[in-house]
């Protein structure tokens, strides 16, 4: 089958790899119609998540029609399904509690020490993504091999366009999470680092919540436009000071709760950031963490901090003081998607949420080099590609 | 650590069931000098002697029950257990066990255990016979979890390095890392009691874990 395959930093390709078969009783095989990239992407194509190999299929945000499955699966042939990129067993203590991306089940034995090493306990498993999170092969291909198909992947309706309900597998449940991590209160004033698809599910999500203000921040002016459509108010970090807009805007209050949806690459010249993008470049792996950095200054004492961004390691010059003196509550992880997907459908459905606006561009999946380099380079307006294996690939290079 | 468990271990010690090996209850135990902490003994940072000893725990989302009968009868640990081929009950009664071990260049290694202490539900401990290639002794001791988390499986194995051209062969694929291997087979144990399978990232059947140990040996 064809797939885009991660070979080194900025360097994918679309390849012919083995189809994937049934291994595990619970398996599903997917026949892909719909894949995106995401910004957790970029982190893999600028090569600053350790633990890839090359020739790994990259790839979490998917659905697709089923075609075969193991005698455990629950799922029928022919069901169209969304698959969470976060891989669950359903039956493990952070499963039960409905904590699905730590499942203690889902990364295999034998990977699971990195991440306990790193990070005191092992992570668990996601498609598409680094060998730290079990190296399972992703959803940017035309199969894929669906573990514990009996519990992540939701069946959705026919008259559902894939448009409507793909984000479905990671950015919806995740800025909808990253909200809920807010705790947002009526009165709340809520600000937004990043106008990524996760920052602008984010303010959606905020918005339907009952925050009384949204606060976009980003640079992109069509990301912004984008946040200011949702009914966001926006800063434009490179001709505003962020923190003293945010202190004006909420009446010298500061924010009640910020949300980071930039996680480790934040762009910007803060000295901090400079540092840091150096240390990232000459492989320390510092995490530029400056939109985080800003946003502990800018939130109220007693405010609320909800970490959607993606970090992997350290960072340097953390306001811990400002963490400890304001009393803050920090609230963060990986999407629990297993948790969000049903209700969020009703949403999708009885027409709360919206999320086909944030689709840009659609290409074959022959065409995903092409995705790639624009969403990262193109950023302002290529806000989401959506890869479709099915479609006719029409120019092979450009 | 129940008092009954910690009472059990003793028992053992003062039978003398672990001389000639490692005093693994007392390993299991906390510290039982006053001026330690309440830490297990396999984690203290001096070494064991002669042997090598490596201890963990797991908790399972299982009732005691389930998982004691699922170890007591050791074929059932085939699929879990690291380089184990295949796993042999001599007599159920006694729990004589003979594993055969896969060594490296196509052979394999034949140990024979017998079980030296069990308490239904509790635990239960094994030790090589004499004569075997490999000095061997485990422990595993069932405990309930808080609430409705299950059980929490406490694993305590320790290997004497053995002699001879095969031993020693065997010690490198066998004995090199006990702990990670500890660690990895507890971990097995645990997906396959809560989610009936073991979890692998494989794309093909070929590509498997277990597959490639069948390649390999
Ligand atoms: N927690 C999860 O489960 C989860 C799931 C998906 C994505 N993510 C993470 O969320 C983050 C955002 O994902 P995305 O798909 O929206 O990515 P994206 O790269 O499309 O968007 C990031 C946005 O942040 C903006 N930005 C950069 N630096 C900034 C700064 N200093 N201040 C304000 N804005 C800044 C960029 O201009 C860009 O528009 C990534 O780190 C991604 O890995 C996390
Ligand atoms: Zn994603
Ligand atoms: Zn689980």
């Amino acid at each position: 089958m064809k797939a885009l395959t991660w070979h080194g930093t900025k360097d994918v390709r679309v390849e012919n790899v083995d189809d994937p078969e049934i291994i595990n009783p619970r398996d599903a095989i997917i026949k892909v119609t719909s894949t995106a990239i995401c910004g957790s992407d970029l982190h893999l194509y600028d090569g600053v998540i350790p633990g890839m190999k090359p020739g790994d299929v990259l790839g979490h945000e998917f659905m697709g029609e089923v075609i075969e499955t193991g005698s455990g699966s629950t799922l029928k042939k022919g069901q169209r399904v969304v698959v969470p990129f976060t891989i669950s067993c359903g039956g493990c203590f952070h499963c039960h509690v409905e904590q699905y991306s730590a499942c203690e089940n889902s990364n295999p034995a034998e990977k699971q020490d990195m991440s306990a090493t790193l990070y005191g306990q092992p992570m668990s498993a996601l498609f598409g993504y680094s060998h730290l999170t079990g190296g399972y092969s992703g959803g940017q291909a035309e199969y894929v091999r669906v573990p514990f198909s009996d519990v992540g992947p939701i069946v959705v309706p026919d008259h559902l366009d894939d448009d409507k309900v793909l984000f479905l597998s990671d950015i919806l449940p995740t800025g909808w999470m990253a909200a809920e991590n807010a705790d947002i209160q009526p009165d709340d004033t809520v600000a937004v680092w990043g106008c990524g698809p996760v920052g602008l599910f984010a303010i959606q999500s905020a918005i339907v919540m009952g925050a009384a203000k949204v606060i976009a921040i980003d640079h992109y002016p069509h990301r912004l436009e984008l946040a200011k459509k949702l009914g966001a108010e926006v800063i434009d970090f490179r001709g505003t000071d962020v923190r003293e807009a945010l202190m004006e805007m909420s009446g010298g209050l500061g924010v009640d709760a910020v949300i980071d949806a930039v996680g480790m690459e934040a762009h910007g010249f803060a000295v901090d950031n400079m540092i840091d993008i150096v240390k990232q470049k000459v492989g320390v792996g510092a995490d530029r963490a400056s939109a985080l950095k800003q946003a502990l200054l800018a939130v109220r004492f007693g405010g609320k901090v909800s970490i959607p961004g993606v970090y992997g390691g350290m960072t340097d010059k953390f306001p811990l003081g400002a963490l400890m003196e304001k009393g803050l509550q920090i609230r963060s992880g990986q999407t629990h998607v297993q948790k969000y997907t049903k209700p969020l459908l009703e949403k999708i459905e009885d027409g709360t949420l919206d999320t086909t606006f944030l689709i840009s561009h659609r290409l074959p999946l022959g065409e995903a080099v092409k995705g790639y380099k624009n969403f990262k380079q193109e950023q302002d307006t290529w806000t989401k590609v959506v890869l479709k294996p099915g479609m006719e690939t029409i120019s092979e290079n450009a | 650590m129940s008092n009954r468990t910690t009472q059990a271990a003793g028992v053992l010690v003062g039978l003398g069931l672990t001389a000639g090996g490692v005093a693994l209850a007392s390993l299991a135990r906390r510290h039982a000098n006053a001026s330690r902490d309440s830490a297990p003994g396999y984690t203290a940072r001096s070494g064991h002697g002669e042997f090598d000893v490596s201890g963990r725990t797991v908790t399972i989302r299982k009732p005691r029950t389930e998982l004691f009968d699922f170890w007591r009868d050791f074929t059932n640990l085939v699929p879990v257990m690291e380089n184990v081929e295949s796993i042999e009950m001599l007599d159920k009664t006694s729990g004589r066990a003979a594993w055969t071990i896969k060594a490296p260049l196509g052979r394999t290694v034949r140990v024979e255990t017998t079980i030296v202490s069990e308490e239904a539900n509790e635990l239960i401990a094994w030790r090589s016979v004499e004569g075997s290639e490999i000095e061997a002794e485990g422990r595993v001791m069932f405990k309930d979890a808080p609430g409705d988390r299950g059980t929490r499986v406490t694993l305590i194995v320790a290997y004497k390095p053995p002699a001879g051209a095969a031993g020693k062969a065997v010690a490198k694929l066998f004995l090199r890392e006990p702990e990670v291997q500890t660690r990895h087979d507890l971990k097995r144990l645990k997906m396959l009691m809560e989610t009936g399978e073991i979890a692998t990232s494989a794309m093909r059947k070929e590509n498997t874990r277990a597959a490639k140990q069948e390649n390999a040996a």
